[in-house]
């Protein structure tokens, strides 16, 4: 079989395809999310959260979250079978709206932090998080 | 599960009026997530914790909802502002209705 330029172009752009899977966003997290904001698109500032690049154990992923300001602070980790991580909410003796934690992470994916501010607009922040070996069973 | 649920708090024991602590607790629970199945394909059903919460005297520092996401013997990590003395409560509100409590005083100097 001859390999024509058009048939190695689709080869390629399948390959691209095949590759971004991993990274696709799930319907369900961009409803969780979208049902917190209310469809508001976040800030793209004003919140900060670290989760490490690589976790070789997707049962015990350790994420610290933290936005001056913020009311409510929830995470979620749109490749999980359910979405939603985490709900912090600050009351008055907070002495910083930040706070630290681990989670399960099914496999490789974003993590997303969104803060509801006291102004009642939201911030966002995303990483990903490269899981080696998952964690919710099954 | 309520009877091997542990709870470890740590809370500086003193503090200056008005400053900042950071606050670490722990507690042991399996959290099973509901996605996990058995040796006979049977899924395990989901019991955790969904509830944590810390109160200084009486007013709010952190409420935490907690998800199946969040791991085995969950551990959360905050500051809190200590006005005066008194006491901390924190509180877990486990998927069964068991609810575990600790104290912590806190002196100011």
């Amino acid at each position: 079989m001859q390999l024509t330029r058009r048939d190695a172009l689709s080869l390629g752009l399948g390959a691209t395809a095949l590759a971004l899977v991993p990274l696709r966003v799930s319907a369900a997290a961009d409803e969780a999310i979208a049902a917190f904001t209310g469809g508001a698109a976040p800030a793209m500032a004003g919140i900060t959260l670290t989760a490490p690049e690589i976790a070789e154990n997707g049962n015990t992923v350790p994420i610290s979250v933290d936005s001056p300001g913020a009311v409510e602070i929830r995470v979620f980790a749109d490749g999980n079978p359910t979405p939603a991580v985490a709900a912090f909410t600050f009351g008055p003796l907070a002495a910083t709206h930040s706070a630290s934690t681990r989670i399960r992470l099914a496999g490789t994916q974003d993590v997303v932090a969104i803060a509801r501010m006291g102004d009642g607009s939201f911030a966002e922040a995303r990483q990903t998080v490269k899981v080696t070996i998952g964690g919710c069973g099954g | 599960m309520a009877s091997d649920v542990k709870a470890r708090v740590k809370v500086p024991k003193s503090a200056t009026a008005g400053g900042t602590i950071t606050i670490k607790t722990l507690i042991s629970h399996k959290m099973e997530s509901g996605q996990r199945k058995d040796g006979d394909g049977n899924v395990i059903p989901r019991s955790i914790i969904n509830r944590f919460t810390c109160e200084f005297n009486g007013q709010l520092v952190i409420d935490v909802v907690l998800e199946p996401a969040i791991s085995t013997n969950p551990y959360f990590e905050f500051e809190a502002t200590v006005p005066e003395a008194g006491e901390f409560t924190f509180t877990w509100y486990d998927d069964d209705g068991d609810v575990y409590t600790e104290t912590k005083a806190i002196s100011v100097s």
